[in-house]
């Protein structure tokens, strides 16, 4: 099964990034075998609506499911429209704890957005 | 950690005047929180002149795009100009032949890009202001100045409050306050984006009461919790009843009541947070109690928006 | 002839000086001047000139419809929108209304014809005639709505002068998109700002934009105690003239907050403005 994960660099001990929108970095990682790559995020400098960029973004590359910090609404329709689960690091530190966690059950499934658009939506 | 956004609705209620002092007495007591400084009103950045920091980084802010036409491609079909909303494009005269663009009307929408057939069109980024990293006296401050005349005031709000809550995190600051903008349109809608807490600064004129209607509101619709503060009470004491009879309708408490002190301009004239410059003046007393019931609201337990 | 009120830092006194312009000037030869709003995010003028709003619109944004059934998402629309206010998804194509400018990009080069554009309220344009028979027009964006410029641009296409009438329009605080927009187009501009750092730092921006416009401009210093060298210095620098200095007094503070214009509290006031819009007058 393949995830993404945002990151501040790339690597799987890197610090974890808490945005989704505007992470520096996704990490790609079939949780499986733990291989991984890692992709920019280019929706991380746009004026608006990064997190539907970001969201398109992540969608090219086949993952089930999505780690963050936090999904603002515009990124958590984008996701759900797009059929990725999301959950949240919790107080993971590095991506391979969140890994870790993830497989078994241990991460908080999001149902809702967890923060306020930067965009007018409420 | 949580963020505290200050907000007004109407300009030139107080709300830099009060983010100073909060940024003082959450250093020097009473009620000591480690604190980042955020200044989002990034029109008419003010925070800085009574804070004096010492700038640390500066970093170029890009807001949008602007179309630009090659002279040399264009053939003067005006495809551009039947097909731009914003009246941006300028038409050819006999000493300019080509079509051109108004920078200051363009919205970055790129439809004149897409729909020219000679492809003379493209877009260019523009750099649009600047932010900073400072350290001030009581903590760090982030703030910017976006160049006059621009856009994207709520993008680059957005950079800044960002950075400071990755700074916050990195540090365990407990919170970050945010001196916010006027009005209650996207720059606004940024700078509360992700708060725990907003405090209006009201003032008893009836343009101030108008305005925290629609303040509140806003705060409302977003959900932030939000609590307030009246300044200059004593201009009218009827608009303070009134304000506070709207408040208690609405279930929002008034936290505070600064009296009209003329320490609070001496203060900025000196570029210190009134607090700082003096302690015992009217304004000064006020302004600690209300930082006092702030501040326990912003260190509670109670579950608002966690933004840890 | 059209005069912006401005000034860059907020609380200034904008409204103020604006409407008390405007009574001014209704008293002097007709047709009294059309006053207009612009601060669409807290407009405030209304309470100083009390009109009886009696007009109506509504301002909305045409933003795309996606008729599925011949929709191929090819992601063509989510390409050229520059605000990522539609994308495509796998096999939904979503749209993100209030990232949306209404520019028409999508509906344009959708491939399949697949987009149509429908009305998005955002706010209201309402008109009306006020006290001394000025006319009146204001925007009001709707809450929780990002933008304010849309409406700002459609106010000022929707409330025409009449022959010979004045336009004062009344600006929003701050020197970005929402003050641009209602600044251009106009012959002069007025600055109102206090002797303090604030509105130095603020009047210096202001200014700013007013140069870069290309649109002579004029300042009001408000709430004078005592002169403040660095603006007199400023304002001589740029050759801006203060056209006006009001004192700070706490009876003028008081019957603002009420209210009241300025010649409201002190009559003589009436001919103070009168004399700043001749010097305007013959400036242009």
């Amino acid at each position: 099964m393949r995830i993404v994960l945002t990151s501040t660099s790339p690597g799987l001990e890197a610090a974890i990034d808490p945005r989704f929108g505007r992470a520096d970095y996704f990490l790609v990682v079939d949780i499986d075998t733990l291989e991984w790559e890692v992709h920019t995020n280019l929706g991380a400098n746009a004026a608006g609506g990064a997190g539907i960029k970001a969201a398109q973004c992540i969608f090219n590359f086949n993952v089930a499911a999505a780690i963050s910090g936090e999904f603002g609404p515009n990124a958590f329709d984008a996701l759900q429209a797009a059929g990725i689960a999301m959950y949240r690091y919790g107080d993971c530190r590095t991506a391979s704890q969140a890994i870790e966690r993830f497989k078994v059950g241990q991460l908080e499934k999001i149902g809702a957005p967890t923060r306020q658009g930067h965009h007018g939506r409420g | 950690m949580r963020q505290l956004v200050i907000l007004s609705g109407k300009g030139g209620t107080g709300k830099t005047s009060l983010a100073a002092a909060f940024a003082h007495l959450a250093y020097a007591g009473p009620s000591v929180l480690q604190a980042v400084l955020v200044d989002a009103d990034v029109d008419a950045a003010n925070l800085d002149l009574v804070l004096r920091p010492n700038r640390r980084e500066t970093h170029d802010f890009t807001g949008g795009s602007v179309a630009m036409i090659d002279p040399q491609l264009c053939q003067g079909c005006g495809n551009c100009e039947q097909v731009c909303r914003f009246e941006a494009i300028v038409l050819p005269t006999h000493t300019q032949p080509a079509y051109a663009v108004d920078a200051i009307a363009c919205d970055g929408c790129a439809a004149c890009v897409y729909q020219c057939p000679e492809d003379a069109i493209h877009m260019e980024p523009q750099t649009a202001g600047r932010w900073y990293r400072s350290e001030s006296r009581y903590g760090p401050l982030f703030h910017a100045d976006l160049y006059p005349a621009q856009e994207n005031s709520g993008k680059l709000v957005t950079l800044v409050k960002q950075n400071a809550r990755l700074l916050a995190l990195d540090t365990n600051s407990q919170v970050v306050i945010v001196d916010g903008p006027p009005g209650i349109g996207c720059p606004v809608i940024a700078a509360a984006a992700g708060a725990y807490l907003a405090l209006i600064v009201t003032e008893p004129s009836l343009a101030g009461i108008h305005d925290l209607g629609r303040i509140l509101q806003t705060t409302t619709h977003f959900h932030i919790p939000a609590l307030v503060i009246i300044n200059k009470t004593d201009i009218y004491l009827e608009g303070t009843t009134q304000i506070e009879a709207v408040c208690s309708e609405l279930g929002i408490e008034v936290i505070g009541r600064i009296p009209f002190d003329p320490a609070v301009t001496e203060a900025m004239i000196n570029g210190e947070p009134t607090t700082a410059y003096r302690p015992e003046a009217p304004a000064s007393q006020a302004m600690t109690a209300a930082w006092q019931i702030v501040a326990a609201r912003v260190n509670g337990t109670e579950a608002a928006h966690d933004d840890s | 002839m059209i005069i912006t009120i401005a000034s860059g830092k907020g609380g200034t006194g904008k409204t103020t000086v604006a409407a008390s312009l405007a009574i001014s000037l209704a008293a002097e030869q007709p047709p009294p001047p059309l006053f207009l709003d612009c601060d669409v995010e807290a407009p405030n003028a209304h309470l100083f000139l009390h009109p009886k709003l009696d007009k109506q619109q509504d301002v909305a944004l045409l933003i795309p419809s996606v008729d599925e059934t011949r929709c191929t998402h090819c992601g063509k629309c989510a390409e050229v929108c520059q605000y990522h206010a539609i994308t495509v998804l796998g096999q939904k194509t979503l749209v993100f209304p209030q990232l949306c400018h209404g520019c028409g990009s999508c509906a344009a080069l959708c491939p399949e014809k697949a987009i149509t554009e429908i009305p998005n309220r955002m706010g209201i344009l309402e008109h009306g005639l006020g006290r001394d028979g000025v006319a009146f027009a204001r925007g009001v964006l709707n809450l929780g709505e990002p933008m304010a410029v849309p409406v700002i641009r459609h106010l000022l296409a929707w409330a025409q002068p009449a022959s010979g009438q004045v336009v004062l329009r009344d600006a929003s605080p701050g020197t970005s998109c929402p003050v641009v927009a209602t600044i251009r187009g106009s012959d002069y501009l007025l600055l109102a700002t206090e002797p303090t750092p604030f509105g130095l730092h603020d009047l210096r921006l202001a200014a700013q934009v007013a140069a870069k416009l290309g649109i002579p401009a004029g300042v009001i210093i408000n709430r004078e105690n005592s002169p403040y060298p660095d603006m007199d210095a400023f304002c001589a620098e740029k050759r801006l003239p203060v056209l006006l200095r009001i004192p700070f007094k706490r009876a003028i503070a008081e019957g603002v907050a009420q209210g009241k214009t300025l010649l409201d509290i002190h009559p003589e006031y009436g001919d103070c403005f009168r004399q700043v819009f001749r010097h305007i007058s013959r400036r242009l």
